[in-house]
This record gives C-alpha cells, structure tokens and sequence, in this order.
C-alpha cells in the first residue's frame, strides 16, 4: 500500500505531461480562429472614458481597421503600444478592446503612454474576447469594412508583423472587395492569417 | 570550414556521451573498475568538445559570418565586438549551446571534485549526466543547430542582436542562470545513483550538499540579475512581472530552497530520505520544464523564443523519458519504512518541514497560475489570462507565513526543544521587530499598515539570525573566539537568511513608497517629486555605435544642491524594429531617481515637449542585494571544511558499498 503511494508523484506527472502534449497541439501562436471569414460577433460595451456611452457592433468603423485586444496588465501589450501608435499616426484605424481592466488604469495608460485607439471598448467581463476568441492580449484582428475578420495576429505587432502579414491584406482592403482579391492571395499569406 | 569543425565537434561530443552514459554504470553492476574509471576521461571528453563547438560559434559571430544562419540571425556587422560575444546566446540556438556547455561543465566538475567518492557512485552520478547530455546533444543537433549555413545565397548583413539584449546584464543573465537550472541535474543525478545502489543514507545528502548549494546560489544571481535587467532595460520600473519565463526561473528556485533544507535534515538526522530524492527530483524536473514551457510555444509570453511545434514535441519527449523513468524509479526503490527516529512538535525537524511545505505550496501556486491559461485552454473552458493579481494574492500571505517560521525555527534544535527556550529566544526578536517596524513608516511622508506588516517580517527574520548568533557566541571566552567557534555553513545560512530580509524590506518598502508621475516637459520646466528637483534642458540627437537616439537632460537636485545629471534615452537601431526606452537611474542605498523618456507630445516635432516619467524608488536596490547576500550565503555554506575532510574519513564506509550492491 505504502509503495503505491510513492507513484503518486509519477501518476501526477503523467497528467501534466498529457496536458503539455495536448497544449503543443493548441498552438496558441496560430490557434485557428473559428471566426476567420465571419463577423464581428454582435456586442454592445461601453466605451472607455465614458460609462455611459454604450457602442455597438454597427459603431465599427466603416472602413478596414485593426482590432486591438490590449490590457493594462499585461506586460506585452506595453512594449506592442509604441507601434500602435505610429500605425494610428499613419492613418490606420484602430479600434481598442481592453480587456478584463481597471478603468482607471486604463485611462491612466491611454493618457501616459499616447492614445492611439479610435476609441476603446470596455470588455471588462471578457465576453466579447471570449466570443472573439482571444487566447491572451494582446491579439490583434485586421476587420473589413462590412465588419468580416479576415486575418488575426496573436501577440505583438511590429513592424515586422505588420509588413509581412497585416499590411498587405490592409492596403489591399481599402482599395479592393476581399472576394475580388481573395482567390489571388498566397496560401502562406492565408495560412498565416488564422 | 570553422562551422563544420563545431558541427562535427558536438557529433563527436555525443558519442562520447553514449559512452558516458553506459560504460561506468555498466562497470558499477559488473565489477569493472576500469569502466567505472572510464567515467573521469569521458567527462573531460565531452567538456573540451562543447568547448571546442562553443568556440567556433563565438569566432563565427567574431568575424560576422553571415553563411552561418545562426550569425545572420543574431548579429551584423556594426555591432561592438562584445555584443557580438553575448550574441552567441543571444537566439534559441546558442543559448542550447550555452546550456550544453554548462551540463558538460558540470559533469566535468563532478569528476574534478568527486574523486573521493566510492567509485559506484562517482561512476553512476558520471552516467546519469551523460545520459542527460545525451538528450541535449540530440536536441541541439537534430532541431537546433546552430552552425546550419545559408549557401549558396548568404545575407549581406546580419538583421541584428535584440536590441533589448544588447545591456551588460545580458552578459552574465543567461549564463548564471543556466548554471543553476543545470547545477540541479548534479544533484538530480546523486539522487538517481542512491535510488539505483539503494543507499538512501545521510552520507548520500552530504555529498550532494554543497552542489546544491552552488547551484542554488547561482540561480539566485540569475535570478536577481534578470529582474534588475527588466527594472533598468524594459525602462518602464518594475522588477517583476510573473512571465511565464520568470516563474520557470522561480519555481526551480523555490523548490531548490527546500531541497537544501530537506537535505539538512536528511544529513542531520536521516529524516525524510524519500521526500529529499523527490525534491531533488522535482527540482531538476522543473529547471528542464521551464525550458519546455519558454521554447514550445505552449505558453506565450513576452521573453519567449522563436516557437516550434518540433522542438516543443522533442523537449516533451525528453521530459517525459528524463522525469517520468526517475519517477518511476523513485516509486519502486525510495524506503517506504518509515524512519526510527522521532521529534517532538516543538523541533527544528517540524519548523522545516513547515518550510519545506510552504514551499512547495507555493511553487505549486506558481505552477497552477503559469499552467491555468493552457489548462483552461485544453479543457475548453475558454480562454483565461491569469496576470499578477492572482500571483500576489496567494505568493504574499504565504512569504509571511514563511518567514514568521523562518524567524520562530532557528532557535529550535534538533529532536525537541523546551517550550520557555524557544518563547524566550523569540521575545528579543519580536520586540525589535515591532519597535523598528512601528517606527520606520514615521520616516516616510505616510504612515502605512502594510508597510508595517512588511517591516516588521523582515526585521523579524533578521532580528531571529543576529539573536542566534549572540546566544551561540554567548558562552565563548570573547565575542571572536565564539564566532571562530562555528562553521562556515552556520554563517552561510544566517547570511542568507539576512539576505532575504533584506530582500523582503525592499520589496515591501518600494512598493508602498515609491513615487511615479507623468509628466509633460519642455526646455527649462522643473519639477519636484519626493523632494528632488528635475530639471528638464530639452532633447538632443546622440549618436550610438549602431543606433541614434534622442537623449533628454535632467538636472537632479535636492535643496538647491545639484546632485548630477540623468540622460534618459529613446533610441532607434538602425536595423529597425520599435524604438528602446533607456531609462537613466541614479542609483542609492536608501532610494533609486529613475527617469524613461516617452513619446514626444506632438510626434513631428521632436525638440518641443516630451512625455516623461519620473519615479523616486524607495529602497528598491535592496531587493537585488538581499538576493546577492543570498547568493554569498550559499556559497559561504558549501565552502564548509567539513564537506571536504568528510570524505577522506568515509572511504572505511563506502567500501561495502559493493557488498550491499549484491544483496540488492
């Protein structure tokens, strides 16, 4: 009895390493979006800065745009905010989702370190990440102008992400109807794109 | 051709390691002592190997050889020559190297030192390091080489070293912190010979002893010098951020701690010989999981290395065979006869078993936290970040406990010890602690609850280590004749214990006191923050090696009396990516001024204001040197005479070792 005990250890090993097996397999870097090609699922948040503004999905900007998902808490979104902001410098259209925040840390943030959202939706709840289905911020959704997701990036966006991934189905969207250009896409482009 | 002599410098390390790995224990179960002597040259062996392919990659990155993937990656050619060295760890693929290089090192060192241990012993710990080579030969080799050439078509130019890397902490981070995760497989590998000859006695916990506590020691500088990197580099003031990359570096740690004081116990007394080789076991274990965790990709995070899928399934693979046939082994050869020998509630035995459970407790608080996110992930109960809200509320309360006990043990002694002893050694103590940490917040501009909770635990911990050595001093005809009295390893522990106090009082008294604004300033604006005076003179264009930047001038003064001047920096490499915050800090004893410069206010005019940030840190170098005295702590510890002389008297001992091999 006593020895069976001592496989404790092993039993509970053997668990994790069944999880870590299963977690190699979930790929959190290019996790298939369920929703690539789909809408924006419909929501209906606050802004943040102001309680009482409540936004919709119809509020999107009606053109292409970025979907941020970012949080005071988390460490990567602070080195990502930079190039943020020199993307809204350049004219693209971001839109904010702050995540499970504390609005006043996220108003303090906005106000420190440069704004560069259109506005910024409170999903203090997480609902609509969890619709959106976010692994963790940040993460980044290239929306049309109908409101269709049609690339996500997980984790930061530089430079290099943004000229090898976002920008040139970005620059292609705001000319172009994605069905027009869609079938002349690079599969690495697209396979990179979930 | 110097890439190819390092490529096929590591084959032939591997093969030597195949050797290792079986020559010396075959010898050990056959009676061979020439193959168990084997053990010593092959050790050397595989050591000037990875020597030999570590320096073709540093000449590599030397003479910016592009037709080297690895160089292109991770170096150019204006890159100042010591960076370049650093380059060498500086991606995945060296810092595997690195990491080959301090296992084979270590194996090299056990066969150094180890020449007066019996030779089944020496001969299996030799081979249960080479089998542990042997996994990160094959990892290297088959999914991480780092002499892969890009012919026919090499770059013209490299893309650059990270410019976060690019700091002098990045020099010494990886490579102390590598020699802790791998100074735990030596002990790891001590742990598996014992469980192998069934000779689980405190003669097996005193010569693993001082390997764990080099290695610990190194970890703690790892550590501690990762997270005053991130407080100084990321430039943004805080020192650490529950990553999953550091919570891989702490829970080896934590579990590291209690091994050391498991093996005490298991030396002192030959108690818990079970529980130590699983710590033992645990600890390594986790030094190899934190690397599975940071370059699989399971887990994302803002450290973490180029991801692949391959090198995620090989780890685990490696992990399962490394830390699923130790365990089993545990399971099947560990004592399960409980020992003889009793204590008493009130021992020093139950105080550190307590910290052995707390420990633990909070390692698997860690665990949980740094796993939570994929678990939930893999359950499909949707997706959750667990960020440093989590990780406080359970690691605080906790350290408290921890060090009350910390404080309450030390005067215990083995066995039992008297109840109006112990409550007598603890009054001292805890009064000073209560006096200083009721008065302390009154220097301070607000008076705060939890800074005197905080005080008073440290001052608690290190009031209970002076005390002890004023009462074990007592007795001595002089004060320095009682303190020539005892060992090196009694000072060790007591300076490490200070350490943490130390550590401890930082945190808390830079947490709670430490001042932060944000500012918008242009030429000629002033500003006081915590009673010192920044000027702003305006931002000019510097010129680095490889980078320009725009560096701000602050005068910092306190009462009218000048004090120096900061050059916070925002720089730009020329091989792109988003510009680095340099944050310019004066560091004090008592306080660090810590100055980031942000964005400037309107992004086209660079010589109007700017955003600043400026931020009075109380105490806040105490955390690094708390973690210093750690560190001289455990190597004070493991110089002890007695680790040495030991042996010598032993050899009677360890010549029945082979007698007891067959009645297994």
């Amino acid at each position: 009895m006593s020895r069976l005990k001592l496989f404790l250890p092993l039993f509970i090993f053997i668990a994790l390493a069944l999880l870590f097996w299963r977690g190699l397999f979930l790929e959190p870097q290019e996790m298939p979006s369920a929703l690539l090609n789909k809408p924006v699922p419909a929501f209906s948040l606050p802004k943040v800065a102001d309680n009482h503004q409540i936004v919709r999905k119809e509020d999107l900007p009606r053109e292409p745009h970025l979907l941020n998902v970012w949080a005071t808490w988390c460490i990567a979104c602070r080195v990502e905010h930079p190039y943020l902001n020199a993307l809204a410098e350049r004219g693209v259209p971001i839109v904010g989702v702050n995540l499970k925040d504390d609005e006043k840390a996220a108003l303090a943030w906005l106000e420190k370190f440069h704004n560069p959202y259109r506005f910024s939706l409170a999903d203090r709840e997480g609902r609509l990440s969890l619709d959106l289905g976010v692994f963790g911020a940040p993460e980044t959704f290239l929306v049309d102008a109908g409101g269709t997701i049609r690339c996500k990036h997980v984790g930061i966006v530089d430079d290099k992400v943004w000229q090898t991934k976002l920008q040139p189905l970005y620059e292609k969207l705001t000319t172009q109807r994605w069905e027009e250009f869609a079938d002349d896409l690079s599969d690495s482009l697209l396979s990179r794109c979930q | 051709m110097i890439p190819e002599l390092g490529h096929v410098a590591l084959i032939a390390g591997l093969l030597l390691s195949f050797a290792l790995a079986t020559l010396p224990i075959a010898g050990s179960y056959t009676a061979r002592p020439l193959w168990m002597a084997a053990g010593r040259p092959l050790a050397f062996g595989v050591f000037a190997f990875v020597l030999i392919a570590f320096a073709c990659l540093t000449i590599a990155f030397v003479q910016s050889d592009f037709t080297v993937d690895y160089v292109a990656q991770n170096s150019n050619r204006i890159l100042p020559v010591y960076y370049k060295i650093t380059a060498v760890w500086g991606g995945h693929e060296g810092s595997i190297l690195l990491w080959l290089l301090m296992q084979a090192g270590w194996a090299a060192a056990v066969a150094m030192f180890g020449r007066q241990l019996p030779p089944e012993l020496s001969a299996r710990v030799l081979s249960v390091l080479g089998m542990v080579l042997i996994g990160f030969f094959l990892f290297i080799l088959l999914t991480s080489n780092p002499f892969d050439r890009t012919l026919p078509f090499p770059p013209v130019e490299g893309s650059d070293l990270n410019p976060l890397l690019q700091d002098p902490g990045m020099i010494f981070h990886p490579p102390l912190l590598y020699m802790g995760y791998v100074g735990f497989s030596v002990v790891f590998a001590f742990a598996i010979a014992a469980l192998l000859g069934g000779h689980l006695d405190a003669v097996w916990a005193r010569w693993a002893r001082p390997w764990t506590g080099v290695a610990w020691a190194f970890l703690t500088l790892g550590i501690a010098l990762g997270s005053w990197w991130a407080y100084y580099e990321l430039g943004w003031g805080g020192w650490w951020f529950w990553d999953p990359v550091e919570n891989a570096s702490l829970m080896p740690w934590l579990v590291g701690t209690a091994l050391m004081h498991s093996l005490a116990v298991t030396e002192k007394r030959g108690l818990f010989k079970s529980w130590t080789i699983l710590l033992a076991i645990f600890t390594f274990s986790l030094s190899l999981l934190g690397t599975f965790l940071v370059r699989s990709g399971v887990i994302t995070s803002v450290h973490a290395f180029a991801t692949d899928p391959q090198r995620g399934s090989f780890i685990l693979a490696f992990l399962a065979v490394v830390i699923g046939s130790s365990l089993l082994l545990f399971a099947l050869r560990a004592p399960t006869v409980s020992a003889r020998s009793v204590f008493s509630f009130r021992s020093l035995e139950t105080f550190l078993l307590g910290n052995n459970i707390l420990l633990i407790l909070i390692m698997a608080m860690v665990l949980t936290g740094t796993l939570y996110p994929l678990l939930a992930d893999a359950l499909n109960w949707g997706k959750i970040s667990v960020g440093a809200p989590f990780f406080n509320l359970f690691f605080v309360p906790l350290m408290v406990v921890l060090c009350l006990l910390l404080g309450m043990g030390i005067h215990a002694n083995w066995k039992s010890s008297r109840w109006d002893k112990l409550l007598g050694a603890w009054r001292l103590p805890f009064l000073t602690a209560l006096a200083v940490a009721l008065l302390w917040p009154l220097a301070f501009d607000h008076y705060h609850w939890g800074a005197v909770l905080g005080i008073f635990i440290g001052i608690w911990v290190m009031a209970a280590s002076v005390t002890d050595i004023a009462v074990k001093t007592r007795n001595a005809k002089s004060f320095i004749v009682g303190l020539k009295r005892q060992r090196a390893s009694y000072y060790g522990m007591h300076l490490a214990h200070i350490g943490l106090a130390v550590t401890v009082l930082g945190v808390v008294l830079s947490t709670v006191y430490s001042v932060e604004k944000d500012l918008r300033m242009g030429a000629g604006d002033s500003y006081q923050v915590a009673g010192y005076d920044f000027k702003f003179d305006g931002v000019r264009l510097v010129q680095g090696p490889n980078y320009h930047a725009f560096e701000g001038i602050l005068q910092l003064s306190r009462d009218g009396e000048l004090l120096g001047e900061l050059l916070p920096q925002k720089r730009n490499y020329f091989s792109g990516g988003n510009p680095m915050t340099e944050a310019a800090i004066d560091t004090g004893l008592l306080r660090d001024i810590h100055v980031a410069l942000g964005e400037p206010m309107e992004r086209t005019n660079p010589s109007g204001d700017w955003a600043v940030r400026l931020q009075y840190k109380a105490y806040v170098v105490w955390i690094w040197l708390g973690a210093l005295l750690m560190a001289i702590g455990g190597g004070i510890a493991v110089a002890d005479k007695r680790y040495r002389k030991a042996t010598a008297a032993r050899s009677v001992e360890s010549a029945q070792v082979p007698g007891t091999l067959a009645a297994v």
